[in-house]
């Protein structure tokens, strides 16, 4: 193996560099294919840009706008033009909320980001326990009862989920603020951000979790059952020693996989959490954007969201890669 | 003691080590169990799927009640014998508007369902019956689809074609043809294997006819189960969309439009207004997958151990 380890590494370089090759085709076709989708609709940009003023806008004012705006060049120009303007790093203006979307982009990612990984943070926690003490008491009542709240979770939508934190925690009993990220017109300080962040990073880790934790259940029933398992056990290694030293690790070699392979769920799960708790990430950006068919900012944060699913998934396979060496690397 | 451990190792599933682990375990206490949960899961899907069904069809009818008659003097009132979930902001019934909406996302998710199925098993057998560059390009189409997420592809596709049921139809079945496309593929590649291919092969039947007369009807049962299992996919997707607004029109009452409006109404108190729809809404999504997955445990043993609960 000596002499295989740097061929590994390079093949594990070579890996990430497929994967990126194929991430530019991907992009490319993902933005041609909205441009278009956009170019055969019925919608015309130039309501947005009046918005109720279109019907008392004089002729010329419309035709002049248009031309300003680059309406009347064909689709092909255009998406040429927008491309470009990207690969520049000018990403547009946002005609629905009136500032740059690089603007909007920069303001709103840092909250998404922390609601996401907090939420996924509590996602991957209560899978990880109650994964492991599912699996190792499978059968027993604690089983049975996490089991079946995982399934019962996983049919209710996120947004019901919120509403009924909401109802609860907020209204009910009155612990947690009920939406936003700070208090009406309070300064933007840790222990305000912290209080609100509570309740909508809880639910989407809740709504996250029960995929996360039956995979960990099965993967760990499946890995309890193996020869070195039995091995450790019949060494006379205490229980917590085989089940977390023994089991875990290789039950643990897919989950990476399935994280990366996530990044599309936390994506929606964070449009919902979002919106409900109106917390002012880009994510509910992408729903005002769509409300308002403001069409740079709808573009740009969707085709955004598809390079984090593509990363997401490169991160997964190059982690799973360098932590098994029994992984392939000519996928 | 000592016999006991050098004694050869007896495998009790020794002369039926080719079944299937629910066989193997039939009649033990344990298969016993998996038994009944799995009659439970089916016949209790199935007869609440019956009810929600008849309930959305045949509620509308019955004493010819309007879910749309808007009556200012009953503004948001508690559940009670008049009104079983109560009213909403306008004063409608929630029960009969839940029954309409429950129809109409029905409605929604098995038109999705069918049209993503048909183009995902089109796709799939393309795919895998064809094979080489067809196959590789389809796939990669494929993997284009799905690096999108399928909400935001949805949201997109909405927003550009706003407020008809046909926008809302197609951004879902566009979105969720894949899972399919690829499910129909594996079938079909080790369907190829198999001896009566070889034999339709040598009896001079066209590619044509191979794909169409032994290809096809044989993934017909794989390609039926992944529908039915889309079902609840395309009921949340709907509600989803309708839920942040971006759904059916308003004047169609689905569950994630009467959701979406009971949102403020929660603030002020109205709990009915959500907890009914959504209950309607769970109970749809759990009789669906519940039956699904009893099909699933049925048609493909080897994957029960993956998903036994």
């Amino acid at each position: 193996m000596t002499v295989g380890a740097p061929s590994r590494k390079r093949a594990i370089l070579g890996l990430a560099g497929r994967r990126l090759a194929f991430a530019v085709p991907v992009l490319v076709i993902v933005s041609a294919a909205m441009f278009a989708l956009g170019a055969a609709s019925p919608f015309d940009p130039i309501y947005q840009y009046y918005g109720v003023g279109v019907f008392t806008a004089s002729a010329a004012d419309i035709a002049r706008v248009r031309a300003q705006l680059g309406l009347d060049d064909s689709v092909v120009v255009q998406f040429g033009r927008w491309a470009g303007d990207l690969l520049t790093g000018d990403l547009g203006d946002s005609r629905s909320l009136r500032q740059p979307v690089a603007e909007v982009i920069t303001e709103r990612l840092p909250w998404t980001l922390l609601l996401v990984s907090v939420g996924l943070g509590i996602a991957v926690l209560v899978a990880l326990v109650l994964g492991v003490v599912t699996a190792w008491r499978q059968g027993g009542w604690l089983d049975r009862i996490v089991t079946a709240l995982a399934q019962a979770i996983e049919g209710i939508p996120a947004f019901v989920l919120a509403l009924g934190a909401i109802a609860l925690f907020a209204l009910g009993l009155g612990w947690l603020p009920v939406a936003g990220l700070t208090d009406a017109g309070g300064d933007v300080s840790v222990g305000q951000v912290a209080r609100h962040l509570v309740l909508p990073a809880t639910v989407l880790g809740v709504s996250q979790s029960p995929w996360l934790l039956l995979h960990v259940r099965q993967s760990l029933l499946g890995a309890l059952a193996e020869d070195h398992v039995t091995g450790a056990r019949a060494r006379g290694l205490t229980e917590p020693a085989v089940v977390l030293r023994h089991a875990l690790p290789t039950a643990l070699l897919p989950f990476v996989t399935l994280l990366g392979a996530r990044v599309p769920e936390l994506v929606t799960g964070a449009v919902l959490v979002e919106v409900v708790f109106s917390w002012p990430g880009v994510a509910a950006a992408i729903v005002q954007a769509a409300l308002a068919v403001d069409y740079p900012l709808l573009a740009t944060l969707t085709l955004f969201a598809t390079a984090a699913v593509l990363l997401g998934s490169l991160l997964a396979d190059v982690a799973a890669a360098l932590l098994d060496p029994r992984v392939a690397t000519d996928g | 003691m000592a016999e006991t451990i050098l004694a050869p190792r007896v495998d009790p599933v020794e002369p039926g080590s080719w079944r299937t682990a629910a066989r193997r375990r039939a009649g033990t206490p344990r298969g016993r169990g998996a038994a009944g949960r799995a009659r439970f899961r089916l016949v209790g899907g199935i007869g609440l799927l019956v009810a929600l069904v008849l309930a959305a069809v045949l509620g509308p009818w019955l004493g010819g009640l309007d879910d749309r008659l808007i009556d200012y003097t009953a503004v948001r009132l508690a559940p009670s014998l008049a009104h079983p979930f109560g009213t909403d902001d306008a004063g409608r019934d929630l029960l009969l508007r839940s029954l309409a909406g429950l129809r109409v996302s029905l409605l929604v998710a098995v038109l999705c369902a069918g049209i993503s199925t048909v183009l995902g098993a089109v796709v799939g057998a393309l795919s895998g019956a064809v094979g080489g560059w067809t196959d590789r390009l389809l796939m990669r189409l494929v993997d284009t689809v799905n690096a999108v997420p399928h909400l935001l592809l949805g949201i997109v596709i909405v927003a550009l074609y706003r407020g008809s049921l046909w926008a809302v139809v197609a951004s879902i079945a566009l979105t969720h043809w894949t899972t399919v496309a690829r499910i129909v593929r594996a079938e079909v590649l080790s369907l190829r294997q198999r001896p009566f291919i070889d034999a339709a092969i040598s009896g001079g039947a066209s590619r044509r006819r191979v794909l169409r007369r032994h290809l096809l009807p044989a993934v017909v049962p794989q390609a039926a189960m992944s529908a039915v299992l889309l079902l609840p996919h395309a009921v949340w997707h709907e509600t989803a969309l309708s839920f942040l607004g971006l759904g059916l029109p308003p004047h169609l009452a689905s569950l994630g439009n009467i959701l979406g409006d009971g949102r403020d109404a929660v603030l002020l108190g109205a709990w009915w207004i959500v907890v009914f729809p959504s209950a309607l809404l769970v109970a749809a999504t759990l009789a669906v997958s519940g039956i699904a997955s009893v099909w699933r445990d049925r048609l493909v043993p080897r994957r029960r151990s993956e998903l036994a609960l």
